[in-house]
This record gives C-alpha cells, sequence and structure tokens, in this order.
C-alpha cells in the first residue's frame, strides 16, 4: 500500500492499494446542503486577468477569430517555454499553462493531417512552414493520409454525399477524458510505476499483432508521464509527487489537462468530473486554516479561466460542423452516489459562481449532473445560474447512474464514459432522413443523381403506402448502418496508429472498456415524415428522370413534439431499429456500440446536403438539432415537447439523447425568484420521467435577433447561448446559424 | 372530463409539491358544474385545485350559492381578479357592478379559502391612486389573501378585436410605464403578501 505525507487527513484504503481516484472520493468528499450565501466575489487579481482576458478576446474577434497562429513549431508537451497572460501580472495567476507561448495563440498541429493543419494556417492569412510540409509529407504519415489510403470507393462516395457526415477524419475524434485527477492524488512517478507494472503484465505465451500494439501504447504513455513532468518542470513545478494542497491539486490537475490539449485537438477535449474531487482538498485546507474562501473560490476562477482559453486551429468545413469556436471544455459537478448520498459540495456552486464573477461563457461546458433528489438549495441556485446566463445544461444521473455508475464524466456534449476507466470511440453521424429518400429513390440521391447507396427498387407509385414505405427503409437502414460501422472502424484504427492518444490513455486505466458512439441526425424529420405517410396523404412530386424530389401532404398528421403516441411511438421505433443494426456489425477493438441523438451546430450543413421531405421539410433547410422536435412542430407548449422527447429510451442511445429548449422569461415566471423554482420544477418533471439531456435557455426572441443586429453592443460580448450539446458566444455563430437559432421555438407558454 | 383530467395528469411530475391544475376562462363560474365534477375527480387524485374567476356571476342567491358551496368544498385556491374597487368606475369598466364580486371576496374570507387577487394595471381605467388605496384597504381587511399581483395591461391581444373587425375597446392606451407598475405594487402591498405564498 503506497503512502504519501501529502495524503494526511484523507480516510480510505483501496484507492491507496490501486489508482482508484472513484474510491478516494466517496471516502473523502463533505455533502452541502446550504444555499449560495457563503460564496465571495471575484479578486482583484481575477478582476485584472479576466480584463486582459477580454481584451485579448475582443482583439481575436476583430481580427476574424483567430488572435495568433503557429506556423513552424509542432505542438507537444515540451514544444515552448512557459506562457501567461500577461507576463506582467505572472504572479496573479493561481494557475498557470498555456497551450502555446502566448495565450489564445493556436499550436500546429499536423498528426491529424497535414492538409488540414496547413489549410487552418492559410485561411487565416498564415503561411505555414515548408520545412514542416516535407517532414509531414515525405517522411511521416498522418491519420487523415491513413485513412483516405484504405477507405472503400462505396465509402467514399457515402461520405461526399453526406449520409455518414461529419466524420472524424479530418479532425481529432477527441471524447476521450483523461483521469487529470490522477495527477493531483497520486503524482507522476506513481503513475509511471503502476504503467511499468501494466507493461510487465502484457507479457504473454505466443504474443501477437494486438498484444504489441498495448505494449507499443504503454510505451508511450509511460513517454508522455515523463513528458508531463518536464511540462511542469518549464513552468517551475514538479509533479512527481502528489499534491499537498488545493493550489497544487488545482496546478497539478490543470497540467494533467494541459498534456491534453497540447498534443491532441479533438473535437471534444472535456475536463470531466473535477468539482467534488477538488473540493476535498479545498476542504482540508480549509480545516487546517490555511485556506478562506476568497482564495478557494479565486482558484476555481482562475483555473476556469484557464478552460475559457482553450483554442484550436480549425479550418472552414469544420467550422460549418462546430459554430464558435467550441472545444467542449465539458466539466460534470453535482450527481448522486451509488450509496444514495448526494455529491454537492460548495465547490459545484464555487464553478457555477464562475458565470456571475466573470459573466456568462459558453466554456468550460458546465453541466450539472441532475435528479430530482438533490438538495433544493443547490437546484434552485444552478435553475438561477439558467435564468441569469443560458450557460450551463443538464443531464439526469438517475438514467446514467445504473449504466455508468458514480464517476463518470461527460466527454463531450451528452456522452457518458467512466472516468480513467473507459473511452469511446466517436462516430460522428449517419443522416437518416437521408436515408428514408434513398429508400424512396432506390438508392439514388436526390442532389447529386449519383448512385450511391444499393439499386434496390424505388417506390414508384404515386401516393406513399407506410407499409412500402418502411419496408424499403428498413432495408436502406440496414446497408447504411453496415458501411458506417465500417467507414467508423478504420478511422480509428488509423486513429490509434498514426493520433494516439499517448498522454490521455496514460491517466486511464490500461485495460480500458470502449465503446463505440454512433449518431443520428434528421431525427424528427424522419418521424414526423413516416407519420405523415401513415396519417395523411403523401403525394410524390417526380421529375422528368422519375425521381422523387418533393412531396405534397394533404390532411393534418401528428408531429413529434406534441405528447401524441402516434408520433412519439415512431420515434422509439426509430431509435430502437436503427440501433439493433448497429449492434449487428463488428466493432473495432471489441467496442460496444452506442448510438446518440445530437447534431451539434452541424444541423445546418447536414440540412443543406438533405432534399425535401414529406413533413414539408423543403430542400436544403435546416434539420432540426439533436433529439428537438420540427421547428414549428411544437404546438401544445414547452412540457407536452418535453413529454415527447422524454418518451426515448435513454438505454437505446447511450450516447445520449440532446434537446435544447429556450423559454421566454415571462412563460417562467413574474420575477428571478419565481423563475427559478419554476424552472427546477420543469426539470424534476422531466426527467423524472426518465429523459435524458436538456439544454435551457431563458431569453425571448426578440434579444437574439437584436443580437443579430446589433454585435457591436457591450452586452452582447459574452452573451451565451446554449445550442445542441454545447454553448456558444451568439455573436461567433455565422449569420446562416443565427437565423436557424432564431428560428427555433421559442416557447412564451409552458 | 377524464380526457381532460387525464391531459392534466400527464403534467404531474413537472408540478413539485406546489402544482395542480388552474382553470381560468372565460368565466369558469358560468360551468360550475362540470367544473365541480371535474375538481371532485381531481381531489380523488390528490391534486391541488385552483379557480381562477373575474367573480362576476357570484351572488349569495340560490341556486347559485348552494352550488358554490359545493364547489369551494373542492377547490384549494381562488384566483380573484378585482378590477375597480368603485362600482361606478367598475361598470364603466366592465358594464357590471362590482358589488357581488367584493362580497364573493368577504364571502371567501369568511370561510377562510386562500386567494390570490389581481389587478390589472390599465393606464387610464384602473392606474388612480386613490382608487388604488382603497383597493388596498379592502384587500388588507380579508384574512384570506396569499397573494396579490398587479397585472401590467399589454396590447397582445389588441389583434384579436382586429381579426373580428371590432373597435377595441382600449384603442390608445399604452401599456403602463414601469413607474406605475412599481406605484401599484408598493400601494397594494404585493411584497408583503410575497411571503403568504400557498403553504
Amino acid at each position: 500500500m503506497a503512502q504519501f505525507e501529502q495524503w494526511t487527513g484523507f480516510r480510505g484504503k483501496l484507492w491507496k492499494e490501486e489508482v482508484n481516484v472513484r474510491d478516494f472520493i466517496q471516502n473523502n468528499y463533505t455533502q452541502y446542503e446550504g444555499d449560495e450565501s457563503f460564496l465571495e466575489d471575484p479578486t482583484e487579481a481575477t478582476d485584472k486577468l479576466w480584463g486582459e482576458l477580454q481584451k485579448l478576446q475582443k482583439e481575436e474577434r476583430a481580427k476574424g477569430g483567430v488572435l495568433d497562429m503557429e506556423t513552424e513549431v509542432v505542438s507537444g508537451l515540451t514544444a515552448y517555454g512557459p506562457g501567461y497572460i500577461n507576463e506582467e501580472m505572472k504572479d496573479l495567476e493561481q494557475v498557470v499553462g498555456l497551450q502555446t507561448d502566448k495565450p489564445l495563440k493556436r499550436a500546429f498541429m499536423p498528426y491529424g493531417g497535414i492538409k488540414m493543419a496547413e489549410q487552418a494556417c492559410t485561411t487565416y492569412g498564415y503561411t505555414p512552414s515548408k520545412e514542416l510540409h516535407d517532414i509531414f509529407t515525405k517522411y511521416h504519415k498522418t491519420h487523415n493520409q491513413g485513412v483516405f489510403d484504405i477507405y472503400t470507393p462505396e465509402m467514399k462516395k457515402a461520405r461526399h454525399n453526406k449520409i455518414i457526415t461529419g466524420l472524424p477524419d479530418t479532425y481529432g475524434r477527441g471524447r476521450i477524458v483523461g483521469d487529470y485527477r490522477r495527477v493531483a492524488l497520486y503524482g507522476i512517478d506513481y503513475l509511471i510505476q503502476q504503467k511499468e507494472a501494466d507493461f510487465v503484465e502484457s507479457e504473454r505465451h505466443g504474443m501477437k499483432g494486438t498484444d504489441f500494439r498495448l505494449r507499443e501504447e504503454i510505451s508511450d504513455q509511460i513517454r508522455a508521464l515523463k513528458g508531463m513532468k518536464e511540462m511542469a518542470a518549464v513552468y517551475g513545478f514538479d509533479i512527481s509527487q502528489p499534491a499537498k494542497n488545493a493550489k497544487e491539486a488545482v496546478q497539478w490537475l490543470y497540467f494533467g489537462y494541459l498534456a491534453a490539449i497540447k498534443t491532441q485537438n479533438g473535437a471534444a477535449m472535456s475536463v470531466g468530473r473535477i468539482s467534488t474531487f477538488l473540493d476535498i482538498y479545498i476542504q482540508r485546507d480549509m480545516e487546517k486554516g490555511i485556506l478562506t474562501e476568497t482564495q478557494a473560490q479565486e482558484l476555481i476562477d482562475h483555473i476556469v479561466m484557464k478552460f475559457r482559453m482553450v483554442k484550436f486551429a480549425r479550418i472552414p468545413s469544420y467550422n460549418e460542423l462546430f459554430s464558435g469556436d467550441p472545444v467542449w471544455a465539458t466539466l460534470e459537478m453535482a450527481g448522486i452516489g451509488m450509496d444514495g448520498r448526494h455529491m454537492v459540495t460548495k465547490n459545484d456552486y464555487r464553478f457555477l459562481h464562475t458565470l456571475e464573477n466573470m459573466g456568462p461563457s459558453p466554456e468550460p461546458n458546465l453541466t450539472v449532473l441532475y435528479s430530482s433528489h438533490l438538495p433544493e438549495n443547490f437546484k434552485k441556485y444552478a435553475a438561477y445560474i439558467s435564468v441569469k446566463t443560458s450557460s450551463i445544461q443538464y443531464e439526469n444521473d438517475d438514467v446514467m447512474r445504473p449504466v455508468w455508475g458514480d464517476d463518470y464524466s461527460i466527454c463531450c456534449c451528452v456522452s457518458a464514459t467512466q472516468t480513467g476507466k473507459e473511452i469511446q470511440f466517436f462516430g460522428a453521424r449517419a443522416n437518416l432522413a437521408k436515408c428514408l429518400l434513398y429508400a424512396i429513390n432506390g438508392g439514388i440521391d436526390v442532389k447529386t443523381r449519383e448512385q450511391v447507396g444499393p439499386a434496390y427498387r424505388p417506390i414508384t407509385s404515386e401516393y406513399l403506402d407506410y407499409d412500402e414505405v418502411m419496408e424499403r427503409y428498413d432495408a436502406m437502414m440496414e446497408w447504411l448502418s453496415k458501411l458506417y460501422v465500417d467507414t467508423l472502424n478504420m478511422i480509428h484504427y488509423m486513429h490509434d496508429k498514426y493520433y494516439y492518444e499517448a498522454a490521455e490513455m496514460a491517466l486511464i486505466d490500461t485495460d480500458v472498456r470502449r465503446t463505440f458512439a454512433t449518431g443520428i441526425a434528421g431525427f424528427s424529420h424522419v418521424v414526423d415524415s413516416l407519420s405523415a405517410i401513415k396519417y395523411a396523404k403523401v403525394k410524390v412530386i417526380r421529375d422528368e428522370d422519375g425521381i422523387a424530389v418533393d412531396y405534397e401532404t394533404e390532411g393534418d398528421f401528428p408531429r413529434y413534439g406534441n405528447d401524441d403516441d402516434r408520433a412519439d411511438e415512431i420515434a422509439v421505433w426509430l431509435l430502437r431499429t436503427f440501433m439493433s443494426k448497429l449492434k449487428k456489425c463488428h466493432t473495432y477493438r471489441n467496442s460496444e456500440p452506442t448510438t446518440s441523438i445530437l447534431t451539434i451546430t452541424s444541423n445546418v450543413v447536414y440540412g443543406k446536403a438533405t432534399g425535401s421531405l414529406p413533413d414539408g421539410r423543403k430542400a436544403g433547410e435546416p434539420l432540426a438539432p439533436g433529439a428537438n422536435p420540427s421547428y414549428g412542430a411544437e404546438k401544445n407548449g414547452l412540457l407536452a415537447s418535453l413529454n415527447s422527447v422524454a418518451k426515448l429510451p435513454y438505454e437505446q442511445a447511450l450516447d445520449g439523447i440532446s434537446n435544447t429548449q429556450t423559454i421566454s422569461p415571462g412563460a417562467l415566471g413574474h420575477d428571478d425568484d419565481e423563475r427559478k423554482n419554476n424552472l427546477f420544477h420543469v426539470l424534476d418533471g422531466y426527467f423524472d420521467q426518465g429523459a435524458h439531456h436538456l439544454n435551457v435557455n431563458v431569453f425571448g426572441t426578440e434579444k437574439l435577433i437584436d443580437a443579430m443586429e446589433h454585435p457591436e453592443k457591450e452586452e452582447y460580448a459574452n452573451f451565451t447561448i446554449r445550442v445542441s450539446g454545447y454553448a456558444v458566444k451568439f455573436i461567433d455563430l455565422t449569420r446562416e446559424q443565427q437565423l436557424d437559432v432564431i428560428s427555433r421555438t421559442c416557447h412564451d407558454r409552458m | 372530463m377524464d380526457t381532460i383530467l387525464k391531459t392534466a395528469l400527464k403534467y404531474r411530475t413537472y408540478w413539485g409539491k406546489e402544482g395542480g391544475i388552474t382553470v381560468s376562462g372565460g368565466e369558469p363560474l358560468l360551468q360550475i358544474d362540470f367544473l365541480t365534477e371535474l375538481f371532485q375527480r381531481a381531489k380523488a387524485e390528490g391534486v391541488h385545485t385552483t379557480l381562477d374567476t373575474s367573480g362576476n356571476p357570484f351572488t349569495r342567491e340560490e341556486p347559485f350559492f348552494g352550488r358554490f358551496k359545493k364547489l369551494m368544498d373542492v377547490t384549494d385556491l381562488v384566483l380573484l381578479d378585482l378590477k375597480h374597487i368603485d362600482d361606478v368606475q367598475h361598470r364603466v369598466l366592465t358594464g357590471c357592478t362590482n358589488k357581488n364580486i367584493l362580497d364573493m371576496a368577504e364571502y371567501l374570507s369568511e370561510i377562510e379559502k386562500p386567494v390570490w387577487i389581481r389587478h390589472v394595471l390599465v393606464p387610464e381605467r384602473s392606474d388612480d391612486d386613490v382608487y388604488l388605496e382603497k383597493l388596498s384597504a379592502f384587500i388588507e381587511r380579508l384574512d384570506n389573501v396569499k397573494r396579490v399581483e398587479v397585472l401590467p395591461y399589454h396590447t397582445l391581444g389588441a389583434f384579436k378585436w382586429k381579426e373580428l373587425g371590432m373597435e377595441y375597446p382600449l384603442k390608445g392606451i399604452e401599456p403602463p410605464t414601469k413607474e406605475r407598475i412599481e406605484n401599484a405594487n408598493r400601494i397594494l402591498k404585493t411584497e408583503k403578501y410575497k411571503f403568504n405564498r400557498r403553504k
């Protein structure tokens, strides 16, 4: 059993015998049931640094979205010397460490694909290094090259026609959350020892390819751990030993995360479930009398400031998928333990309070693991912060806990993975709305006229027959699911090979469990289209080539989003059917297939590539985001809409069911007090029905329109809204996406 | 009847400890028998019941009064609109007397039925300090008031008159200013009643 003097005062045994942060938390955290009155305002140092950072953010926006970019140095753990928000104020920073040598400067990360790294530079007027170009084209292959070397012609065609779309073959897959808490609790040396022991364990009789791969990965992880120590040493810290106090714990943990964002540019680079963990250190220091509440809040404000600074160099096609420069530095709080004790600590309040101390912000992606059994004071404070800032999201701990336990992190927007025990292979989305059109047109894409899917018999009748459509749709989904999984398998094989996440994996168990996270786009449109075919009369409009290009629907039909079982049952059927098809496929590294109903802001681009649908949505119009009902479909108010989404079984979509709703302040109550009370009742009611996720926005459409027309107004500089799966500064969205957000339903009644 | 209650119960998870069903209008008291049966069934399900009324049909005469008592047996809370404290002004505003409405407020006080008093604030019509003071004094005499609300008049409904081709009766009247809303809240002591909410 390991024993460190830094652990004095901590209880428990198991976590000392093995790397087990969960056990440490369960043995040591202090529940908090009081209200927010203990919270402290920002310190002078916080105000100064945040003021400085806001100046930089303003400059960044003025320069078209990128403040500075690296063109000569390949990013890595020790690629740079120390960097600070402002060299002259560096003593004010309680938490240090930047991705590069300067704040908001974007690193050069070629391992995912040299072409994309270079395009990111040229897009913003930077000239990438000729030498690096040669290295990564002549001497070293990249992930992107690897994937395109092995794609089949069918995959390329499906990808080009965007029936499988947003694939992580031109950007890092991300969604792997290192257990950054391990750095603080154990120190790097102990973690190296454990990995060295795993390396010895991995030696077996008659070793084969998969064994070699594992041994190589462990070696890479050990190298990364050593690199982290060097990286910290650049800033004058020795992280070989455990953290001895709260300040060190925050700093050590941040170094772990910094290692990840220096080496990977995944779409989602989550921070994980750190709030309760850090509270234990803060609590111990406070009991010792060496830390005040003001200092504790300052530590949290400063680490959050760092999470607000994470940047990656992106290409235009990426920005179309994920608009507004998100990084998904997702960070969780609250939840309930397996033993029934809630896990709300004072630190959860402190993290939410950062939105008051430093104003609203999209990052970190603050996520409340919700249950109606959380203390009422906390639910009210979270609801209050939602009403004030529209910056946080809620996920139902009551449905996730039975599957993932009580120490999971959200690795992107809505997807859970057990911290340090699990990773997922992120797989973007299959466009099921487009697949429905393929079923009708016998695999021909209405936009490109290419034969993309198999040339099954097209539907030729004037009016669509429900049974016939369902039969064809089933066959087309069967084809799509197989092709989709095969494609993802190739992507992840090559990602492991050329862009392995050594630093993150070094902070995860060697014997890791993997899920295979697929996704669905166009969900509500398929449901409403099938409902139209079933309950109304849908006439097909064909062009001279006999291709169905549009639909005329006569009569009314139930739509998803009104708590009408006739439509909602189709929704459940669709999810179950697609999931069962995915389960038939072999998935890379024996991962467990899951799916999500989540689109990010990519619903706009996906919609562009999708033809007219029987539900009345015209060609090119945006798809509804995530699991949201279609625009204009919700006729019975917010609660009816929530009831529809709540019917989707989480067990069939373990990667998450994203729902984004906007409520006008007036509908929620006369004053903030009433609004927070009503909002937490809405959350209780929604989640008690087994729903999974809710993004809550509280503002009216007028505010959005004004912000679009007058982005220069000071009040809109940090105006943050929740979109499917993350938060974004509204003025950072493209006009097209702003219009899409504005056209979504804003509930002015419950 | 079954459909109404069933639909309402679909939203039960959102109610929390304080929520329930509220029946508003039109004027629900015009369908008092239906309403009583609905509330009886709701109470059988353990649902909190609220009646939102203008009080206009109220009278202590039979057969109405007997029916009303029966309704009150299964009503947990009454939201009562007091449009104007002065009978003459009330007639100008609504065409009807307010005597029976004030009587209803007093009756509800006698039987200790929890009430929220609501006053729609219309500039030039129901925003006179003298009358607001009188209204306030009236409310203070009641023992059952859990909350007093000032509802600022808004023009969102004006289109309905236009659609029906009718002259909008409050034409030319703008919503009250923030100052006047605060003034009415002060006179009617709405803050004081805030802490008397539904238990």
